[in-house]
């Protein structure tokens, strides 16, 4: 038990997890990480003070603020003064796209990959120009270079690999027809940061600590010198959350290229076992050219909603990109701009408190699932 | 020969599933349209046209058409 002496609620971390079912959502929220929680409360003694005031409680707040830029700068291959701490991931997206706007006076168009997260689709509003993508969520790079050939651009955005699906994106390349275009790159990194290299080429980059093991309402926005871009707008300094955020990303990165391997081998199993053990099923996304902690795939006559519902009460949390999950009833823009079935979706997303076990369960359990499902709904045999 | 469905005011999948009900045991080069106005249909038929082998034709004003392969 963790939290106030009396309240008790229990720890989200490993044993918590395992207690209540099996958290296969790391890509919404990944569990925290035990040095975020073990640097929150440390910093919670010592960086409470407001870190812009001039007295020795605030020094104290300072020192922990710069120590967290500087492992925050140092995981990122950038200089501790291009870090910008934000209020979360979809801030340090805001923040990008308006602080862009802001220099380039007059240009307001973002040109973005249509497979971008909503942060940035909304971020970027009517003024933008959608790039459409492969069947496998790649964006199409000649699309890419025309788009950017306007005088109307402030923006372009491209992430490093997409959220539901799990394709990477050619950000080297995007990046190059970027600097000929004479277009600032803007990369949503959140799900890749802490667990692959950080990419190069480009001019922000936009990750979220929730994403890592850190706390929610912890962004991080990286500008390289020399950007076109203006600060729109201070974010909130919460020194023991971005302590916490920092200490996470260290951890996560020091372990990422072992456990990196681990999941991504437990992925390429979930993918072949699925193929070859669900009927009418599409696993989709990239086959190789992936991030190693998700995958995604559409069962053909299945309402979404009606397996996440089985799978939890089966005791396995799970995201669903179908339309009837959503609260807009819209499916996926993502799944819609690859073109792939988007009712009876699925994704997991791994993270380091996922055992083989966990996933062999699952695998076990997901044939049942679907055919329990589809009976049910009278379309076996279809 | 031309068979049509009237899927308006259902929701994913079962535009799909009315499609592959009326698909079933149809000769190849038979055409369907599909009435659909859930979103999802305009992605869905599509992939479920990919995925069986059928050729997917075109959507029209929420018109989807299907030829089946």
């Amino acid at each position: 038990m963790c939290g106030p002496p009396g309240l008790g609620w229990s720890c989200p971390g490993r044993d918590t997890v395992a207690r209540v079912g099996v958290y296969f959502d790391s890509a919404t929220a990944a569990p925290p990480h035990p040095v975020a929680r073990q640097a929150f409360l440390a910093a919670l003694d010592d960086g409470w003070a407001d870190p812009g005031k001039l007295y020795a409680q605030a020094r104290q707040a300072r020192h922990l603020l710069d120590a967290a830029r500087s492992a925050t700068a140092a995981v990122l291959s950038v200089r501790p003064d291009e870090v910008h701490f934000t209020a979360g991931g979809t801030d340090a997206v805001r923040q990008a796209v308006a602080g862009a706007r802001l220099a380039r006076d007059g240009r307001r168009v973002v040109v973005h990959s249509a497979v971008e997260h909503s942060a940035v689709i909304k971020a970027a509003g009517a003024d933008a120009v959608a790039v459409p993508v492969s069947l496998t969520g790649r964006v199409d790079l000649d699309t890419l270079a025309s788009a950017l050939n306007s005088p109307d651009v402030a923006l372009a955005a491209v992430q490093s690999a997409n959220h539901e699906v799990g394709t990477l994106q050619p950000v080297a390349e995007a990046a190059a027809l970027c600097r000929s275009a004479g277009v600032a790159l803007l990369v949503d990194a959140a799900q890749s940061i802490g667990r692959i290299p950080v990419p190069t080429g480009w001019s922000l980059l936009a990750g979220s600590a929730r994403k890592w093991g850190g706390p929610a309402g912890v962004g991080v926005l990286a500008v390289r010198k020399g950007t076109r871009w203006e600060s729109p707008w201070d974010s909130p300094v919460d020194v023991p959350a971005i302590v916490a955020a920092a200490a996470s990303l260290r951890a996560v990165h020091d372990e990422s290229a072992r456990e990196s391997a681990r999941l991504a081998a437990l992925v390429a199993e979930v993918r072949a076992v699925i193929a070859a053990t669900v009927p009418d099923v599409e696993v989709v996304g990239e086959p190789d050219e992936r991030l190693p902690h998700i995958v995604t795939f559409s069962c053909l006559y299945v309402d979404g909603e009606v397996l996440l519902h089985a799978l939890d009460r089966a005791g396995f949390a799970v995201s669903s990109g179908s339309a009837c999950t959503s609260d807009t009833l819209r499916p996926s823009h993502v799944l819609a701009a690859m073109g792939v079935l988007t009712h009876g979706n699925i994704r997991l997303s791994l993270h380091s408190g996922v055992s083989t076990e966990d996933v062999r369960r699952f695998l076990a359990l997901l044939p049942g699932v679907v055919a329990d499902a589809r009976a049910e709904a009278g379309v076996a045999g279809l | 020969m031309s068979l049509s469905v009237d899927a308006r005011g259902r929701r994913c999948p079962l535009p799909v599933i009315m499609l592959a009900r009326l698909a079933a045991g149809q000769p190849p080069g038979t055409v369907i349209e599909v009435l659909a106005d859930d979103p999802a249909a305009a992605i869905d038929i599509p992939a479920w046209c990919r995925m069986r082998g059928h050729t997917f034709v075109s959507t029209v004003a929420g018109t989807h058409t299907v030829r089946l392969g």
